[in-house]
């Protein structure tokens, strides 16, 4: 994936000699690289992270320092994740809303 | 020995650690940071290779010497540290933390609050869409991640921020399409000069990183709303310093208007506030070294908005003043010119509120169906709807009309809310009342919050 070509809403303007990962966001394999924050994965690629609860638009962070609770989301199996916050790992599986199942009787 | 807990770890919180680890005390370090370092001396993950210079311009020298001041002090064991943690609340004098290894509680004797700032924010018509963010974010991104926010982005909002993003992003190589300062130019003209008899060089610096801006510049604008579709941003409208019409395409824009100390905890700690009309934010009550009332101390820009240097100092003094309310004896040479710094600090910070002034006459003219929350989407209109029944009191209105109970818990809608309810009211800002803060600070899962109370 070039840096210019990349399709989401960001750019990368530097450090693109880190390792490749990949990883699955609504179903859909991604590539990021090893260091990216789940949001900088999920946005190199897609518009948005989420839907609003509360209105039609859509949310893709706001603060990227913990503090606007913008950028949760969900995994397909375990708890939500602040996406500004949280490392990308090798085979992570998000999705932009709640899994099903939710709340989960097994846990 | 005496247990002092530092919340923090930017500058203003490894400097209060360093001052207590040199006088023999083993200081406990809770910072949400990955790596010690703070929002300014951010530093990004393994892996990443960009210098320090590429990364903090001319603060690069600083920002390796607290890094590496820090590194060593963990390294010697002087210091435990728990990054990626954060407190949620108090009770008593024992924190609630979580972090990698889930909820723990700390006891301590004393605490030192060195929580930082962050963006403070005006609603502009249309913030609510994804692809707008703070300015900070676009800073992170760059700094932390070697991203932009956007293809085109516009940075709007007022304060040395502002022209430091739009500097930063272009050198980088991010296509930056305005630079929108709602700040006129003859309040600039008024704190600048005072900015430049506190601190010359950084004045001329940020001066000259203005110029560099060239035409993408413009001062004493009114953001009129944020076109935005379905994929977010489309463009900005705006009006220039004679009320000419401009719209600029983009699809993300970056606002903020300086900075807003973060103060949850302070306030959860017991400390009192007054009203800062200078900075137009409430901020916590402390004595010129930083000490608040039952054994919190405070430091840097979440006792004020001071900066990184002046957080460093202030790290120092309010550290010392804790060893010295411990029994311990200090140095009285070194305190008498940190205090004299950090009263040149103040100046020329008191110049930058001068020169780059909260927006409140944009937000009074807001339009009524304008999002003020962010979190749940309500209105200007639905919070004048709550006015009636609640009163012109902030937390009233919160109650009522749930303006500052969304997931932020406040941070980005209070400065506005309470400035539209005076507005409605006819009152001033300030008598609109204060958001009381309530733990936890940051969200946690109920289940965290059980295991706790189970163990405990
Ligand atoms: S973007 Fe604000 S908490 Fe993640």
């Amino acid at each position: 994936m070039s840096a210019a070509g990349s399709p989401g809403r960001l750019r990368r303007l530097a450090e693109t000699g880190r390792e490749p990962l990949s990883f699955h966001f609504d179903g859909v394999r991604l590539h990021a690289l090893a260091g990216d924050t789940v949001l900088t994965g999920v946005l190199l690629s897609a518009g948005h992270l989420r839907k609003a609860e509360f209105g039609p638009e859509r949310r893709a962070g706001f603060c990227l320092m913990g503090a606007c609770q913008d950028c949760w989301i969900w995994q397909e199996d375990g708890p939500r994740l602040r996406a500004c916050s949280t490392p990308l790992r090798e085979g992570m599986r998000l999705l932009s809303g709640s899994p099903h199942y939710w709340p989960d009787p097994r846990s | 020995m005496s247990r002092v807990l530092i919340v923090g770890a930017g500058p203003a919180g490894m400097r209060a650690a360093e001052t207590l680890a040199r006088a023999g005390l083993v200081p406990i370090v809770v910072d949400e940071g990955a790596r010690a370092g703070g929002q300014i001396y951010r530093r990004p993950p393994d892996g990443f290779i960009r210098p320090p210079k590429a990364l903090y311009g001319a603060e690069a020298k600083k920002a390796a010497a607290l890094h590496r001041m820090f590194e060593e002090m963990l390294r010697a064991g002087l210091i435990t540290y728990h990054p990626q943690s954060s407190v949620l609340g108090f009770s008593g004098n024992t924190a609630q933390i979580t972090g990698p290894e889930g909820m723990t509680a700390i006891g301590f004797d004393r605490l030192i609050l060195a929580t930082g700032a962050m963006d403070r924010l005006a609603p502009v018509p249309g913030w609510q869409h994804a692809g707008v963010y703070s300015l900070g974010a676009a800073q992170i991104a760059l700094k932390a991640q070697g991203v932009a926010l956007g293809r085109r982005i516009v940075l709007a909002g007022s304060g040395p921020l502002l022209t430091l993003v739009a500097h930063q992003l272009r050198k980088a190589g991010a296509n930056v399409a305005a630079v929108l300062d709602t700040a006129p130019l003859s309040a600039q003209a008024v704190g600048g000069l005072r900015m430049a008899m506190a601190r010359p060089l950084v004045t001329a610096r940020g001066l000259a990183m203005r110029a560099g801006l060239g035409r993408l510049y413009h001062a004493g604008v009114r953001l009129d709303r944020i076109e935005a579709g379905d994929d977010g941003p489309c463009a900005m409208h705006w009006r220039d310093a004679r009320n000419r019409s401009h719209v600029t395409p983009c699809d993300a824009v970056a606002l903020g208007w300086h900075l807003q100390a973060e103060t949850a905890l302070t306030d959860l700690a017991g400390v009192a506030f007054d009203w800062s009309g200078t900075w137009a934010q409430w901020l916590p009550r402390a004595d010129a070294e930083g000490r608040a009332s039952g054994g919190v101390y405070l430091a840097g820009d979440g006792m004020g908005i001071l900066g990184a240097d002046g957080a460093e100092v202030a790290g120092r003094l309010a550290a010392s003043a804790c060893l010295a309310d411990l029994g311990y004896a200090i140095p009285l040479r070194n305190r008498g010119r940190d205090m004299r710094r950090l009263a040149r600090m103040r100046r020329f910070a008191g110049g930058v509120a001068r020169a780059f002034p909260w927006p409140a006459e944009m937000i009074r003219n807001l339009p009524d169906s304008t999002v003020i929350c962010r979190c749940e989407g309500i209105t200007a209109g639905e919070l004048g709807d709550t006015l009636p029944l609640a009163g012109a009191e902030a937390n009233r209105v919160k109650s009522l009309g749930r303006i500052g109970m969304g997931r932020c818990q406040g941070r980005y809608c209070q400065r506005a809310g309470a400035e539209l309810i005076a507005a409605l009211a006819g009152i001033a800002p300030a008598q609109a009342g204060r958001l009381r803060a309530q733990p936890p600070v940051r969200p946690a899962p109920i289940s965290l919050l059980c295991s706790e109370t189970d163990n405990g």
